[in-house]
């Protein structure tokens, strides 16, 4: 009886082809896109993490006040002993130092005179404590467009959009002008060991980043950090722990009213990240939502007409002697056959399509940028384990549902009346 | 002879307008085993709905029927797709076969619901098409076939469970006069060989100068019931 069911279901282009066509392009919507929004929200997550908020951040309390304005004014002291404190106390995590600052650089001709001015956004990071792992985090060997890493003191790297429009060739001194913590006049010159692009507005437009312990030299900074960023050696970010490391170390400091008193904030509480998680954990749910209805009406409304045109076919089987509910049963198995099939053909399609897009990516280029948090050009899927199994739930749901809806249809109608149809 | 129909004042009305509509009024009839019968009258008379209620397919408003000792207004669903399964067959005006399937199938499905066995199967659907002179159509779909063909392949699909009652609707309503008696001589020879009981519901000439038993329904009711000992041909 099965196998008859199924040849028809095959043979009948209108009750297979139709059907299937509508779920494989539901289901393939929805592997894409969750795979899409899986690798767009964890890059958006990672990018962030790396270049700005680590997964956890200390900064003075007033520094994080006017974080945006890099007050290095208000920065950490004595950030060794904070460090070594920190990965005592948090193990799991790898605390690092960071230095944001702004500043004029100055290009200067042969004779010394001043070629071409612009203002930098500077960034100051371990490049060269052995094994440290910061540049990699940054991404930074990737994004050497010439040159290559700073590896010695007084070299630096800027953006390479920078050192075009100013003409800056590898090799070339720098001077950067700026404020130091105690609100003097900083002036330091640098090598220019490389130039990097991120592919990210905010860094590509006019960046120098330099080696940590040049930055404390030049702002007179010595043993103190604006920042010291804290990131899980296993995991990508993990809110739960993260939580749990930012409520233990502020706890010690709860009754501590000096404003430069160290505070820890999670990545969820920087650049506007809360209600993107938030936002994000929701999407695949609501994505589910939107095609199992979306593919339920207009299965519903193919099951309709499907189920008119088979009113006769249902006639004919009640005459034989086929009950209202096995008929009933059998356009469910029709539905979750024809579900199953359309499912697995669009997981492919999915897979396929979400599997290039993780390779290649799409760039927004700086369409899309604004706002505190950064965004990478490039955007990626990243195919979860979930990717395999998510659109079989509108697939299945809304054939299922469809062919239900239609086929209450049988039941309202009287025997009689549906046979009578035959009649015709 | 063996009565495997009893009818008893039926009465069947139709919700219509606020009120009803009468389609049967007080029949009572007997039918045995072996009838080659038919109900005769005007659009309306109410033949359709007779042979609808004798095939459980419809309930008695009033009064009593027993088709095959089951009384039809006191059987449940199952029950009363159980009788359609295993004692009626039905012949309709069009031929409603499945079109995705071949002849072979379609007759098939009736022995389906049954799950018999796939040689028995393959067996009975054969010779119900030899019956009917089909057996080398057998893998054709029904749009390849001509009208008479399909009506032979419908006959077949009824015939091939031997079910003890065969209900037609209007069977030669669609065909031309050379397949109309193909398919009369067909299921003669059906009743005769097999026994099946063959209830007609007609307005043809043709099909009632084979009919051995005539009762003509007006409005609703029965008006004339008349035996011929002999076919009229
Ligand atoms: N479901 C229904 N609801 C209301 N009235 C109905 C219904 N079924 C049949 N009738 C009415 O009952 C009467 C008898 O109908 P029936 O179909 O039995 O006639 P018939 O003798 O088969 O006619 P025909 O020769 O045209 O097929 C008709 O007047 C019809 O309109
Ligand atoms: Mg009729």
């Amino acid at each position: 009886m099965i196998q008859f069911l199924l040849k028809g279901v095959l043979r009948d282009k209108n009750r297979s082809l139709l059907p299937v066509i509508v779920i494989s392009i539901g289901v393939f919507l929805t592997v894409l896109f969750s795979a899409w929004f899986r690798g767009i929200f964890g890059d958006m997550i990672d990018v962030n993490a790396h270049f700005s908020t680590g997964h956890l951040k200390v900064m003075t309390r007033a520094y994080a006040e006017n974080a945006e304005q890099m007050p290095n004014d208000l920065a950490l002291l004595d950030a060794e002993e904070l460090v070594a404190d920190l990965s005592a106390d948090y193990p799991e995590l790898e605390w690092v130092q960071r230095i944001q600052f702004g500043g004029l650089l100055d290009v200067a001709d042969e004779q010394g005179e001043t070629r071409a001015q612009g203002m930098a956004s500077g960034r100051a990071i371990d490049f060269l404590s052995p094994g440290s792992r910061e540049a990699e985090r940054m991404n930074i060997p990737q994004s050497i467009v010439l040159g290559a890493l700073p590896s010695r003191q007084g070299e630096a790297l800027i953006s390479h959009e920078f050192a075009e429009r100013f003409g800056v060739k590898v090799g070339d001194e720098i001077s950067m002008f700026g404020s130091t913590m105690n609100g003097g006049m900083a002036l330091a010159n640098f090598t220019v060991s490389g130039t990097v692009r991120f592919g990210m507005r905010a860094l590509d437009r006019g960046a120098i980043i330099v080696d940590i312990a040049d930055a404390q030299a030049a702002l007179d900074m010595a043993d103190a950090a604006g920042e010291v960023l804290g990131f899980f050696k296993e995991s990508r970010y993990d809110e739960e722990k993260a939580l749990q490391v930012k409520t233990a170390f502020n706890a010690q400091y709860a009754d501590n009213p000096d404003e430069f008193a160290p505070e820890m904030l999670r990545l969820n509480d920087q650049n506007g990240l809360d209600e993107y998680i938030a936002l994000s954990k929701s999407m695949s749910g609501l994505m589910i939502f939107i095609f199992v209805f979306a593919m339920s009406i207009v299965l519903w409304n193919t099951g309709l007409l499907g189920g008119l045109r088979r009113y006769n076919e249902f006639g004919i089987r009640l005459a034989m002697g086929e009950e209202k509910k096995q008929i009933f049963k059998t356009l469910l198995y029709e539905a979750v056959l024809i579900g199953a099939g359309g499912s697995v053909i669009g997981t492919v399609l999915g897979l396929s399509a979400a599997y290039y897009l993780q390779e290649y990516g799409i760039s927004f280029g700086a369409a899309v940028q604004g706002g505190g948090m950064m965004m990478p050009e490039v955007f990626r899927a990243s195919i979860g384990p979930e990717a395999f199994f998510i659109g079989f739930i509108p697939g299945l749901f809304s054939m299922t549902l469809g062919n239900a809806l239609s086929g209450i249809g049988i039941y309202r109608r009287k025997t009689a009346e549906l046979f009578k149809e035959l009649s015709v | 002879m063996e009565t495997i129909i009893h009818i008893d004042k039926l009465i069947k009305r139709f919700p219509a307008g606020n009120g009803f509509f009468t389609a049967l009024n007080n029949v009572s009839l007997q039918f045995g085993k072996g009838e080659f019968t038919g109900l005769v009258g005007p659009s309306g008379s109410g033949k359709t709905t007779l042979l609808n209620i004798i095939g459980s397919l419809d309930a008695p408003t009033e009064g009593e029927v027993t088709v095959l000792g089951q009384s039809i207004a006191h059987l449940t669903h199952k029950e009363s797709a159980q009788l359609r399964n295993q004692s009626l067959g039905f012949i309709f005006q069009t031929y409603n076969l499945f079109p995705v399937y071949t002849v072979f199938e379609n007759v098939e499905f009736a022995l389906l619901l049954r799950r018999m066995p796939a040689v028995e199967r393959r067996k009975a659907v054969l010779e119900a098409l030899e019956w009917v002179g089909l057996s080398d159509k057998a893998h054709s779909k029904p749009a390849q076939l001509s009208g008479g063909e399909s009506q032979r392949v419908a006959i077949a699909r009824a015939m091939v469970k031997k079910p003890a009652l065969v209900l037609a609707d209007e069977p030669t309503a669609n065909l031309d006069s050379k397949n109309s008696h193909n398919i009369l001589q067909t299921m003669q020879r059906l009743n005769e060989e097999l026994q099946t009981t063959f209830l007609f519901a007609t307005h043809d000439e043709k099909v009632m100068n084979y009919l051995r038993r005539i009762i003509s329904l007006e409005d609703g009711r029965v008006v004339k019931d008349e035996r011929f000992v002999h076919t009229k041909i």
